[in-house]
């Protein structure tokens, strides 16, 4: 099953409430996935040059003896915890801080980084797992979220949506893939790599492989229709906006209500039966094989 | 009309409100309902059995009005998935739009929708009569076995595909029909039926006679032999 939900605020005077806004989306889509959770925040960050990295600290590797090496090694970032997930905060340039985290500190994993994502995942009911990173008290212009009941991989925090497989992308999917053994093999030899055996990690590679042969975001959804075999829903987030896409069987649902405030998607409608003034809203059922997309 | 008894599903659970509707006193006269806030809650009015009209405000989920038994359930709303599905016998009426597989599996009884549906609309229909008055998505009357479709607007692709014995009636295109469903004469006992079934939808603006009618080549029906080294 799995729930998906994705908001993108058109009104930016509403950002301060995105945090709020996703909980309940979250909350409402909880009976569709119980096994883990896992959500993304975009928000736009001022200095050009600042990079956040999401960190999962695994094996009760506490946050202070993380602070430790890291501070040890780089003197100018900043360090937020957030349940067992760091946002690390720094000019520094990305190849350096990531080589040093992934060659010297074990007991860590890079969820994802860029300069507008925050994400984080958890493993646990998604009614806890908002409660623990505190999610309503996030801000930001667009957000997208995930709740799982596993099915193809193990429930694992690396087992969980989203994806972030590029700088300030990542992909939530409800659905499975057929074809991602034959695919992630190809785009390993094309250089991507990937942290787990899930397969919606490789319909997120597929998405960062493309992008990064400067394919637009909409031609590769449109590509994707041809080389991604199986059921989904997929809505993945940029650093500019979002984009969703189902396949042409159509299986998995999706639902979008679109106000003069936001767009708002989620695999039911009672995942949005909160936001105001969503009784008012267009609503509508993307179309199968159509990319929908806001904001680039 | 007489009174109309308020259940609000902000202050009621689902199943209390469906547990009123599912157990009238058969003795009542009370058999008028409004059901506030259904948030987009699955299977409400779902396993009603008793004549009573409701009306819901606003948007639901799956399931809505399933296994309907003579009760006239009006949404005035979209709906989810599965709309009226294996509805028996009354009416369920949809002001908005309707998820996929609307009317599915229903045996009698009538669904209208005012606006469109998605996919896989009259799926395995067996005895229903469901009028949309916008358009229909794609695999509509998947395996229709009986029963009757009036779309007013468009059909998606494969419509009809293994259809059986149920009549479908579209006003405008058609994307493509799916495996043995065929164009049909439409005969003066067909203009009679989309007469009455025009009727029971309140559609006024449209004419029997704007239809096309489309049922089963029944080709699939029988093994052919000549297919026999196919296998």
């Amino acid at each position: 099953m799995c729930g998906i939900v994705g908001i993108y605020l058109k009104n930016k005077k509403l950002s301060k409430d995105l945090g709020k806004y996703l909980t309940g989306m979250m909350e409402g889509m909880a009976t569709r996935g119980p096994d883990s959770a896992g959500f993304a925040i975009y928000s736009n960050n001022k200095k050009s040059k600042e990079y956040k990295y999401s960190i999962c600290l695994l094996n009760d590797f506490s946050f202070s003896a993380f602070k430790k090496i890291i501070t040890k090694k780089f003197k100018k970032l900043k360090l937020k915890q957030h349940s067992d997930h760091v946002v690390i905060t720094s000019e520094e340039n990305p190849k350096k801080l990531l080589s040093f985290i992934s060659s010297e500190i074990k007991d860590v994993s890079l969820v994802g980084y860029g300069k507008s994502i925050e994400i984080f995942k958890q493993v646990g009911n998604p009614r806890d797992v908002i409660k623990n990173f505190q999610l309503d008290k996030f801000s930001g212009t667009h957000a997208i979220g995930h709740t799982r009941m596993a099915t193809e991989s193990a429930i694992t925090t690396n087992g969980s949506h989203p994806y972030s497989t590029g700088q300030d992308e990542c992909l939530v999917h409800n659905g499975s893939l057929s074809n991602h053994n034959n695919l992630r093999r190809n785009l390993i030899k094309q250089g991507q790599t990937f942290g787990s055996q899930n397969d919606t990690e490789v319909a997120a590679g597929y998405i960062s492989n493309s992008l990064s042969k400067k394919i637009s975001l909409k031609e590769t959804l449109v590509n994707g229709l041809k080389d991604l075999d199986g059921f989904y829903t997929f809505i993945t987030g940029t650093k500019e906006g979002f984009a969703i896409v189902r396949d042409e069987i159509a299986c998995k649902p999706a639902v979008i209500a679109e106000t003069n405030d936001y767009v708002a998607i989620a695999s039911e409608f009672q995942a949005m039966a909160h936001l105001p003034g969503v009784n008012a809203a267009k609503i509508f059922e993307p179309e199968p094989g159509v990319v929908y997309s806001w904001g680039k | 009309m007489g009174e109309v008894i308020k259940l609000d599903l902000k202050k009621k659970s689902l199943r209390d409100v469906n547990s009123v509707l599912q157990n009238l006193d058969p003795k009542s006269n009370l058999r008028n309902y409004l059901i506030s806030n259904p948030s987009g809650n699955h299977a409400v009015c779902a396993g009603l059995k008793d004549e009573m009209e409701v009306t819901v405000k606003g948007h639901v989920g799956y399931y809505c009005a399933g296994m309907n038994q003579k009760a006239l359930v009006t949404i005035e709303g979209n709906v989810g998935t599965g709309v009226a599905e294996n509805m028996m016998s009354g009416k369920v009426h949809v002001k908005g739009n309707a998820s996929q597989s609307a009317g599915a599996t229903a045996h009698g009884g009538t669904l209208v929708i005012d606006g469109d549906t998605s996919s896989r609309c009259g799926i395995s229909m067996k005895g229903i009569d469901i009028i949309v008055k916008g358009s229909v998505g794609h695999m509509s009357a998947f395996m229709a076995q009986s029963g009757n479709m009036v779309v007013c607007g468009d059909a998606g692709e494969a419509l009809g595909d293994s259809l059986y014995e149920a009549k479908l009636f579209v006003r405008g295109s058609v994307k493509s029909l799916g495996a043995d469903c065929e164009e049909k004469k439409v005969t003066k006992k067909d203009l009679e039926l989309l007469t009455s079934l025009l009727k029971k939808g309140n559609i006024k603006n449209f004419k029997p006679k704007d239809f096309k009618k489309y049922g089963s080549a029944k080709k699939l029906y029988n093994f052919n032999i000549d297919n026999v080294s196919e296998y």
